[in-house]
């Protein structure tokens, strides 16, 4: 992984490309590469805690996309202000081998690593298995994050 | 008296989906079970058909935390079917991408599964709010050990760069130099974690156990050697399953191994330093004796002592590797498919894990068997506890379940591995 400057603006897309909608992180996170936005640094990752501590830790602000499971209907939005309170942790494991999305941002917290700002969009997949695409309602609420994540990242300049 | 049950529903901080239960009954225990109910998974199957060529990256997917064991058991495995030895800068590169696993597998545990049962904390999270400088530095030198295996393996988890016969492509003397100097820093980490976990307070235990480990005649060991134990096994990889079987129990999804002769043994890195200390480098020796470890130690929850002493084991020898590398002509030696069967054991982080396979005359996988380090460590986990329980019977039962919690991290399961972890329940007369 590169070296990311200090005090940047993070959009991190995290997720499995092979896991069917567990990629929907992964997907927002390209569409909005694509824009190429000044001032943002956009960055794909696995879903792995440890990593995504990496990541965050010296930027100013990130918005983080990943899905979720055993948490409403497909395709549903959920944003939550990691800042302030801790996100449903359970919802956003990917495995039992250790370290989480949420326990990353818990264990930042404690550490004085987390961002000035953490935003964390999770949307409700349904179809997690090996090689299988993005299902419809997950692949709409996607087209339906990216503009708000853009709409984020200009207020927040 | 009444019966009491001690009972963890999914213990925390092992790998994988399972549950402890302990019943006790007069004053006894009656029953232990480590009970496994992650679903099996079928990989020795689907492997069956396959190009001899995908072992390597078919089985590293058992593991997120020890994907480069699979890679070597497997290549080792089918090189023997083939009777390809592979020597000099490759083989030295696989003990150097093997370093970094274990230093990302054993960072992980010491600092943030293990270290919060000594110290009195639910998990690493609480645990950093008092012990902050602690939990960066186990994440820092978790880190160096994730360098590693990107350098060597294309990314930190599964690595794509591992074939049978060597690599797709070999790191030039240049791009192993960054590595050198972040190594300089996670060996002193290393000796300062030795130093910091020698603090801790160990409860007693102790059983006479049959330690199984590979041991080579000039090396601590990685990817070759005999597999030794303390009671008198003396074997190659090949003769592996003429003395160990594997047995399936009711309650868990994950085979039980066993040796035929004597049934339970300890696999994983205090069986490696009990068979092996005097091929650990100087370095790790002196960090033992200031920790106050002898050249034996057979209280299990020193472990996480000799985990540490492994760290700094790792940084050395990945430090010795890099110093000493001349990048070689091939990345690989060439390998021809034949009609064969192989054998291959390597020291993943939690113990010895045997591949076996049957290739026909086109390559393809016509069998397949895989004993990962935890299946073997199953029935001494259980065994670990009864005698446990049993020597602490009147302790109180919330004390009771933590330090049975704390005797099952002895051994870092990874349940996942093994079917293939941790819910404890204690049921107690009392």
């Amino acid at each position: 992984m590169n070296v990311l400057p200090q005090g940047r603006t993070l959009v991190i897309g995290v997720g499995n490309a092979d896991r069917g909608d567990d990629a929907i992180g992964l997907l927002v996170a390209r569409q909005i590469a694509q824009m190429g936005l000044p001032g943002v640094t956009v960055v794909e990752a696995a879903a792995d805690g440890t990593e995504l501590m990496e990541i965050w830790t010296g930027a100013r602000s990130a918005i983080i996309i990943d899905a979720v499971h055993g948490y409403g209907n497909p395709g549903t939005i959920y944003r939550f202000d990691a800042g302030s309170s801790a996100i449903p942790a359970k919802s956003f494991r990917h495995s039992t081998h250790g370290f989480s999305l949420g326990d990353g941002i818990e264990l930042s917290r404690v550490l004085n690593q987390l961002p000035n700002r953490l935003i964390v969009y999770g949307i409700v997949g349904t179809d997690f298995d090996l090689g299988s695409g993005i299902s419809s309602s997950v692949g709409a609420a996607a087209r339906e994050v990216a503009p708000r994540v853009v709409q984020e990242l200009r207020d927040a300049q | 008296m009444k019966a009491r049950t001690i009972k963890v529903d999914y213990l925390a901080r092992v790998e994988g989906e399972g549950a402890i239960m302990v019943k006790i009954k007069g004053g006894k225990v009656v029953d232990v079970k480590l009970r496994i109910f992650e679903p099996p998974r079928f990989f020795e199957a689907l492997l069956r058909g396959r190009q001899f060529s995908e072992a390597p990256d078919i089985t590293a997917r058992i593991c997120g935390i020890c994907p480069v064991a699979y890679q070597m058991s497997a290549c080792h495995a089918l090189e023997d079917a083939f009777g390809v030895k592979v020597e000099g800068p490759i083989r030295e590169l696989r003990r150097l991408i093997y370093c970094g696993e274990w230093i990302e597998s054993h960072s992980l545990h010491v600092y943030m599964l293990h270290a919060p049962d000594f110290l009195g904390y639910e998990d690493g999270i609480r645990m950093a709010a008092d012990h902050p400088g602690e939990l960066k530095r186990g994440l820092q030198l978790k880190k160096v050990g994730n360098e590693i295996v990107t350098q060597i393996g294309g990314r930190e988890i599964h690595p794509v760069n591992v074939r049978v016969g060597g690599f797709y492509r070999v790191p030039t003397r240049q791009e192993l130099a960054p590595l050198a100097e972040k190594l300089k820093w996670a060996r002193d980490a290393a000796l300062q974690t030795v130093r910091w976990v020698a603090t801790f307070k160990f409860p007693g235990l102790e059983r006479d156990y049959e330690f199984v480990a590979l041991r080579h005649p000039n090396e601590y060991p990685f990817n070759e050697g005999r597999l030794v134990s303390n009671k008198g096994l003396d074997i190659a990889a090949r003769e592996y399953d003429q003395h160990f079987k594997e047995e399936h129990v009711q309650h868990s999804n994950a085979l039980h191994s066993v040796l035929k002769e004597r049934g339970a043994y300890f696999c994983g890195p205090q069986a490696r330093y009990n068979l092996n200390f005097d091929k650990l480098s100087p370095l790790a020796q002196q960090a033992a004796r200031d920790a106050g470890l002898g050249t034996r130690c057979r209280n299990p929850f020193q472990s996480i002592i000799i985990r540490s002493v492994e760290l700094v084991y790792a940084c050395d020898e990945a430090l010795r590797i890099i110093s000493a590398y001349e990048m070689p002509d091939q990345p690989a030696v060439s390998v021809e498919p034949t009609a064969s069967t192989g054998y291959g054991c390597t020291e993943a982080p939690r113990g010895i894990l045997y591949h076996r396979y049957r290739v026909d005359d086109h390559g393809l996988l016509v069998d397949a068997k895989i004993v990962p380090p935890t299946s073997q460590n199953q029935k001494t986990i259980e065994d670990d506890l009864r005698q446990f329980v049993t020597a602490n019977i009147d302790m109180p039962s919330e004390q009771l379940q933590l330090q049975c919690e704390q005797a099952v991290r002895n051994y870092d399961p990874c349940i996942s591995c093994a079917t293939h972890f941790l819910k404890l329940q204690v049921e107690r007369d009392s």
